[in-house]
């Protein structure tokens, strides 16, 4: 297991404390330049590797930026605390955006990042919860993460904690029915102290989800099973924020992230075969150049 | 018995040969259609899409319906090769195999795209080792696994002709021509190697390593027979049986966990015998696997040609 680095979970602690207490113009700005840091070293990690899921890192770091980053009640330092929120990231091939966000909060040293996918890494391809801090469940496989929310806000609600569960869906991943389930039974219970982000890039593996089996209107699929609906652009730090901590009623809430696969690489943005294609080296540099403008 | 072939510095996808194989199949016969989970890259369906766009049916990322489709489809005259990443094939959907293809004995062909540990540093979610456990265990279902391309595509063929409930192990980790110009024959055993000491029965990528074990136990003067075990399930028990009577002992090589694949359904017929042989099961032996490439999972957990060989002269020497 991973340990926390005190420093850089004392930086981001100040971060935390600067968020709170900037106004929106400052708060907008500090996500923007920490999940463009976030890309940067996601790009260094699968260069590196020659492995990882681009597309779907680019387009899922702001909103995994703003909930470490402006959101989630967590401690870097105190991974196993019981009553931090919960965050579950279902689309566990975009393992490389959540290790860079997780070393950037200090749940582990950032050195640890040039070791993604290596020999025994605990940076595995898909996370590991047995090994790194910060990641609650097991993911890969698709469909597993909302029901395993499910259960974790069910858990949340019976032991009394006021403890919230997030959960980061991909579109494509909503085609299996396992999600659909979750989402009825969450719905049926009234879980309010659940949120589903769905990273709506309108791409997946190979080709646009609406070509390959059409989720619209997924607001009002959601609906139907009993949740609250908001949609935002998804690279919009101030909306997101806005939309994770809105006050809840008593259903479980889902937030259409609309977002770009490749987002901030503009030779990548919405092109399907940057869902796991290997950037070279030359295209790394011109890629981490778009993201320092 | 022809020379064996030692692991040449050219290896193959067998998914190549396999897309190649079914798209000529569907040429010939307009049944035949392909089903898949957003996975035409992958599955190397891409020709096959181009040929025949409203015979490849891809159901999004959605095994369990990718399954019950193929049921439909086979129910209803088709012959459905349904395709996808075999662990999500074979865990996601393995209620709908029992059920709605092997119960009700629909012939679908069940193709396990990238097994075994193929997909190295994508970790455990992706390797599919348990596949062979699962599906040994599910009546009227048969488990094939071929060894190279050439054997890919003679299954290929098998399978479409067939008309049985049948998945077959579509290898991505690179082999060489191991089978040379002996088509697949289901049911059957090949004796790639033959030998009088101790009996190889290998299967999928470990049949070059145990020819290549073979080959260095012949150096050390051991004499290793080499079974290329391609059907898993109905299993050639009669080539187990010849090789307990004419050799001292018997290593099983898969890239599976040993729990009920091959090597767990060799002992079967090995122990009920009156005078059984001493084994070597090698596999990987219920563990998730670290972190790390095909190549070194491989030989993480012991299946390379010198763990073979060393297993085959321990067994040589154990009775000798
Ligand atoms: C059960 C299962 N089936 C198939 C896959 C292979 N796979 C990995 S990522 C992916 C596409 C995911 O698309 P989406 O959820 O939209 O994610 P994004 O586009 O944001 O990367 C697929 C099919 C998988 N990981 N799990």
């Amino acid at each position: 297991m991973l340990v926390a680095d005190p420093r850089t979970a004392a930086a981001w602690r100040l971060f935390r404390q600067e968020f709170a207490d900037a106004g929106p113009e400052r708060r907008r700005e500090m996500l923007r330049t920490r999940a463009n840091q976030s890309r940067t070293a996601d790009l260094r990690m699968i260069g590196r590797a020659k492995l990882g899921h681009v597309g779907g890192d680019m387009s899922v770091l702001d909103i995994l930026t703003t909930l470490f980053f402006g959101v989630l009640r967590v401690d870097p330092e105190k991974p196993e605390w019981a009553d931090r929120d919960r965050f579950v990231l279902s689309k566990g091939h975009t393992a490389g955006a959540l290790y860079a966000t997780l070393a950037a909060a200090g749940f582990f040293p950032e050195a640890e990042l040039d070791t993604f996918a290596g020999p025994l890494s605990a940076l595995n391809g898909h996370p590991n919860r047995v090994k790194v801090p910060g990641v609650e469940t097991n993911t890969g496989p698709l469909g597993h993460g909302l029901p395993v929310s499910v259960g974790m806000a069910v858990a949340a609600r019976l032991s009394g904690s006021s403890r919230h569960v997030y959960v980061v869906l991909g579109d494509g991943e909503l085609q299996e029915g396992s999600n659909w389930e979750a989402a009825m039974t969450a719905g049926h219970r009234g879980l309010a102290n659940l949120t589903a982000v769905v990273d709506r890039n309108r791409l997946q593996q190979g080709a646009r989800t609406e070509e390959t089996n059409t989720l619209d209107p997924l607001d009002d699929k959601f609906r139907a099973f009993g949740w609250d609906v908001l949609e935002v652009d998804g690279h919009d730090h101030l909306a997101l924020f806005e939309a994770l901590t809105s006050p809840r009623g008593s259903r479980p809430t889902c937030v259409i992230a609309n977002t770009t696969k490749g987002r901030g690489v503009s030779f990548m943005e919405d092109r399907v075969e940057w869902h796991h294609k290997v950037p070279s080296a030359e295209q790394i540099v011109t890629a981490t150049a778009e993201l320092a403008r | 018995m022809s020379a064996p072939v030692l692991s040449s510095p050219e290896a193959f996808d067998c998914r190549v040969a396999f897309a190649d194989e079914l798209a000529a199949l569907a040429r010939e016969d307009e049944r035949i259609v392909a089903v898949c989970n957003d996975s035409v890259g992958s599955s190397n369906l891409v020709q096959f899409q181009k040929e025949f766009p409203d015979r490849l049916i891809n159901v999004g990322i959605a095994e369990q319906d990718m399954v019950g489709v193929g049921a439909g489809l086979a129910l209803s005259g088709y012959i459905p090769f349904v395709c996808g990443a075999s662990p999500f094939l074979t865990g996601r959907a393995l209620e709908q195999i029992k059920a709605d293809v092997a119960y009700s004995q629909s012939p679908v062909v069940l193709c396990g795209m990238s097994p075994g540990m193929a997909y190295g540093e994508l970790g455990p979610t992706h390797h599919s080792i348990e596949d062979l456990s699962w599906l040994r265990a599910i009546a009227g279902l048969d488990v094939i696994v071929p060894a190279d391309p050439a054997e890919t595509r003679s299954a290929v063929r098998w399978a479409a002709h067939a008309a049985r409930p049948a998945f077959l192990r579509v290898g991505r980790f690179k082999v060489p021509a191991v089978t040379g110009e002996r088509p697949f024959t289901y049911g059957a055993a090949t004796t790639l190697r033959d030998g009088t000491d101790v009996t190889v029965v290998a299967a999928g990528t470990m049949v070059s390593r145990a020819l290549d074990a073979a080959e260095e136990a012949a150096e050390q003067g051991v004499s290793v027979r080499v079974l290329n075990m391609s059907t898993i399930a109905p299993l050639d028990e009669e080539a187990i049986r010849a090789a307990m009577r004419e050799t001292r002992g018997i290593v099983t090589a898969e890239e599976a966990t040993t729990t009920g694949g091959l090597g767990a359904a060799v002992a079967a017929v090995v122990v009920t015998e009156r005078t059984p042989v001493p084994m070597r099961l090698l596999g990987i032996h219920r563990e998730f696997a670290p972190t790390g490439t095909t190549a070194y999972l491989l030989e993480h957990f012991g299946l390379t040609a010198a763990d073979i060989r060393a297993a085959a002269l321990t067994l040589a020497r154990t009775d000798a």
